[in-house]
Parts: structure tokens; C-alpha cells; sequence
């Protein structure tokens, strides 16, 4: 008899497994509702009803009106609108935008781009648990600014901000300025309501909260100047042209209104799971800290260990020969060789960053998932750190 | 992760077989910085001119770990002479051609390679 093979999907924050459930709802909508939901017959028209219906449900779970929302093909792609469509449309009244330097590279990278065009982007640092000063974006806004883009979780270590008291400070100190929040990896795993914390426009997307991969979606608020940057057919109200994605719409929205309904009870399951393998890891490993803060103030899912003296890359290297699918911010597993900026301007040396592992958890991660990982890991950096010249 | 690396590269890095510290060796040398990902020290036992023994202690990737092992068996047996003329390139092609993206951490052992044989001339 062989024995079972335990896997542990530890990259939740990288991509999530489509909810089954997910999946029976979109299955039609190949093979038999498959029409354009521009089309004005009956095979247009049920499509059109399903994504009308899904927008609905998305706008539901972040307290929005269903015109406020646009589907796009995911969080990228609602990032570079909100950015390059709000500073091309606002700019007569100012070429400021504030952002952080712990932003996804979706935002980072079109700020850098819009910097190239003329504007002038300041860039928020941030504490050692990754939270941003509200007195430096009173400091950096003013009525020149006409954007601020803030990560609501971030992906990386997992720091929740104040959303709230951010976008307070933004229409307070200046008129003319929008808020704008990638919310990828919170949404469903956290507070996010558009009334309650005054978002002019947030950033959601399917495949990090069990839907599938290509959908994403923008909350727009509703008045808020904004431009279009694709061009073609008008679809969504002429800001997203493109034939709309009817399944995946359909997935997202269904994904959606499960994690939302059961939001609680899974943030309780994920918490618990999370901090188990935080404190175990901890406790069995010595010369280990947690990157990004302890408690309520972090995603539910999301865990980051700096191993000292081991190197990331080898040692996920190491665990997926274990079964144990995790990531890491050294520079040997980027492209451009470069360490983690997020853990660098938490504070963390090259050296730390380059050390350090991220392990995310889903609604679905099992507690077996977790003891095989403390079971394996003390083993795995041992191995290492009996290899390192450090 | 794996399918930048070809099978040899993947079985040295999953099991290598010289890595350790060779107590009272008549050469070591280090190369590399923890702040770029990688540091590699290696430790020779010499005799009449030939290396005996070769050994390494690696901080780094995949690439970084699976090149030391390499090198190491590269080594033994080979002159000195022998061993100076081994390049980034030869420890890359053994391993069935690194990723060029880590062509570095194959360079960073011949590096900590130069370092050890000039440490046991100055002896």
C-alpha cells in the first residue's frame, strides 16, 4: 500500500484553486449560454442577464451599486485604468499622484510610467510592520494631487491598512483627489465596504479568492472623472471595451458571494491556521522572526518568515520536494535579481530578505496541510543552514 | 521554478555530495555576498600538487548550491594547473546549461575557486 501523499498549496497569494461551486456555475456558459452579451437575441440577452446578475452580486459585497462596477480581465488591468485613467482625465487639475513603495508592481510600474509622462508621483514609506504614516500623506497631499493609491493588504506581509482614516485624509487635505485601493489580496478576507470608508475606486480580481484566472473587476464611484484605456467597441459604459468574459464573470461572481457569505467563519479558520504555523514555525526554528505585523492587523492567510542564514529560493526549493508549494522574495527567484522592495523598506537588510519565505493560506488550506509543513520544515532548514558558510 | 533548471542541476541541488568543511585544509576560499543572494566557500585538500579533496559551504539558490556541488567534483583529481583553467561556462555545461539568468552563481564558484588557490600559493 502506498502511502497518501500530502501536499501543502502554501501560494495562495499567488493564485487560489477555483471553488467547485465556482466552476458548476460557469460550465453553461461554454457550451450552451455562450452568445455575446452585446447581442440583441435571445442567446445575447441570457448572457447579458448573467453578467448583469453577476455585477449585481460583486456590487453587493463591497456595498457599491451595480453601475459602479467594470469588469476587466483582472487586477492588473484594473490598476493601470485606475491610475493612467484617472491622472490623463484629471490633469488639468493637478499632475500629482501619492503612492507608496510597497504597492503590487501593477501600480508601481504605472506610476513610474506616468512619471515618465509628466507627472510627479510622491512614493510613502512605511513602518517596520509595512503600515503607512497618516501624518506624511497629510504632508503629501494638497490640491494639486488628483490621486491616491494605497494597498488595502499587502501581498507580500500581509499589513492591513487603515483604509478609513487614509481616504479621510485624502478628500480632506485635498479637492481634487480620488482615493484608489488595490484590494486583490484582502477583498473577501477582510473589511472592504466603498460607503464606510469613502473608495472612490477599488481594484478586485477572481483567481485570488477562488475564482478563475482572467477576471478582475473596478469599483468606480459613481461621478468620478476617469478615461478610458482600451479603445474598441464601448462595452463598460465605454471605459473597458472587449467582448465581456461571460464565464469567467460568471465564476468570479459566484466565488465572490460564497467567500463573502461564509467571509467570517473563514477568516476564523484562516486565522487560526496561520497563526498555528506561524507560532510552531517560531517555536521548532530558532534564528526566525515574522515579517509585517501580529493579529488582526495582518491578512488571515498571509505568513512571512525571515530563516536566517538560508537562502528563499533554496529553501522552497527544498520544501517542494517536501510537497510544500511556498514563495519567496529573494532576489535569486526574481528576474532582476533584486530582493523584495516590500522587505527592504520594512527595514529588513538584503540578506533578510533574500532569507525570507511566504507561506499564504486559503479557505480551503487543511490543518494536515499545516502540521505536514511544521513537520518538514525544522528538517529542511536544518539541511540548509548545515550548508551555509554563514 | 524547475523547468528553468535542467535534471542535473535539480539532482546536485537536492542532493549534493561534497558539501561540508575540510578540517586543517591547505586551502580555502570564499567568494560572493550575502546581501546579493549568494556566498560560496570551498576548502581543498592538496597533495603534490594534485587536489585530493574538495568541499563547499554555499548560502544561494538552486543554482548557487548545484554549481558548488559541481565544481567540487570537478575537482578532485585535477592539478592545480588543471583547476585554474575551469570556467563558469565548463561547470554551466556539466550541469546541463544553467538558466542564463543565473550564469553568475556558476562564475561565483570559479571565483571562490581562484581565491582558495591563492590562498595556498601565499602559504
Amino acid at each position: 500500500m502506498t502511502e497518501k501523499k500530502v501536499e501543502a498549496y502554501l501560494d495562495n497569494g499567488a493564485t487560489t484553486k477555483v471553488d467547485p461551486d465556482a466552476l458548476k456555475e460557469m460550465k453553461p456558459y461554454f457550451t450552451e449560454k455562450y452568445g455575446n452579451s452585446e447581442s440583441l437575441h435571445k442567446k445575447g440577452k441570457e448572457a447579458k442577464k448573467a453578467v448583469e446578475k453577476s455585477r449585481r452580486t460583486i456590487a453587493d459585497t463591497i456595498n457599491a451599486d451595480k453601475k459602479e462596477i467594470i469588469f476587466t480581465s483582472g487586477g492588473t488591468e484594473s490598476d493601470n485604468l485606475a491610475l493612467k485613467g484617472t491622472a490623463y482625465k484629471n490633469k488639468q487639475k493637478g499632475k500629482h499622484i501619492v503612492t507608496t513603495k510597497i504597492e503590487h508592481d501593477a501600480v508601481l510600474q504605472s506610476a513610474k510610467w506616468l512619471e515618465e509622462q509628466g507627472f510627479e508621483v510622491t512614493y510613502l514609506s512605511v513602518d517596520e510592520e509595512g503600515f503607512v504614516d497618516s501624518e506624511e500623506l497629510k504632508q503629501a497631499v494638497n490640491d494639486r494631487t488628483i490621486l491616491v493609491s494605497i494597498i488595502h493588504g499587502n501581498n507580500e506581509i500581509g499589513t492591513i491598512q487603515d483604509l478609513k482614516t487614509l481616504a479621510e485624509i485624502t478628500h480632506d487635505y485635498s479637492n481634487n483627489a480620488y482615493f484608489h485601493t488595490d484590494a486583490c489580496q484582502s477583498y473577501t478576507k477582510t473589511e472592504l465596504d466603498v460607503e464606510k470608508q469613502n473608495l472612490d475606486l477599488v481594484t478586485i480580481n477572481g483567481h485570488k479568492i477562488h475564482g478563475p484566472k482572467g477576471t478582475g473587476a473596478l469599483y468606480i464611484k459613481e461621478n468620478t472623472e476617469i478615461d478610458t484605456w482600451q479603445h474598441g467597441g464601448g462595452h463598460e459604459n465605454g471605459l473597458r471595451s472587449g467582448t465581456l468574459n461571460v464565464h469567467g464573470i460568471v465564476g468570479f461572481a459566484e466565488a465572490a458571494k460564497k467567500n463573502h457569505k461564509n467571509k467570517q467563519k473563514n477568516i476564523q479558520k484562516m486565522t487560526q491556521l496561520r497563526d498555528k504555523l506561524i507560532q510552531g514555525t517560531l517555536k521548532k526554528i530558532d534564528k526566525t522572526k515574522l515579517n509585517g505585523p501580529e493579529g488582526e492587523k495582518r491578512l488571515p492567510n498571509n505568513i512571512n518568515i525571515c530563516f536566517n542564514n538560508i537562502e528563499g529560493e533554496a529553501l522552497s526549493g527544498y520544501l517542494n520536494r517536501k510537497n510544500i508549494y511556498a514563495s519567496t522574495g529573494s532576489a535569486c527567484s526574481s528576474l532582476e535579481l533584486e530582493p523584495s522592495q516590500v522587505l527592504k523598506e520594512i527595514g529588513l537588510t538584503d540578506q533578510e530578505a533574500n532569507s525570507s519565505l511566504r507561506m499564504t493560506l486559503s479557505k480551503f488550506t487543511t490543518q494536515e496541510e499545516i502540521e505536514h509543513t511544521l513537520k518538514e520544515l525544522p528538517g529542511v532548514v536544518n539541511r540548509l543552514r548545515e550548508m551555509s558558510p554563514l | 521554478m524547475d523547468e528553468e533548471y535542467s535534471e542535473e542541476t535539480i539532482e546536485r541541488f537536492q542532493d549534493p555530495e561534497y558539501t561540508g568543511e575540510i578540517k586543517e585544509a591547505d586551502a580555502t576560499g570564499k567568494a560572493g555576498n550575502p546581501s546579493c543572494g549568494d556566498v560560496l566557500q570551498i576548502s581543498l585538500k592538496i597533495e603534490n600538487g594534485v587536489i585530493k579533496k574538495a568541499r563547499f559551504k554555499t548560502y544561494g539558490c538552486m543554482a548557487a548550491i548545484a554549481s558548488s556541488d559541481e565544481l567540487c567534483e570537478m575537482l578532485e583529481g585535477k592539478t592545480i594547473e588543471e583547476a585554474e583553467e575551469i570556467t563558469g561556462e565548463d561547470i554551466s555545461q556539466e550541469l546541463g546549461e544553467l538558466p542564463p539568468v543565473k550564469h553568475h552563481c556558476s562564475i561565483l564558484g570559479t571565483e571562490a575557486l581562484q581565491n582558495a588557490l591563492e590562498n595556498y600559493r601565499k602559504k
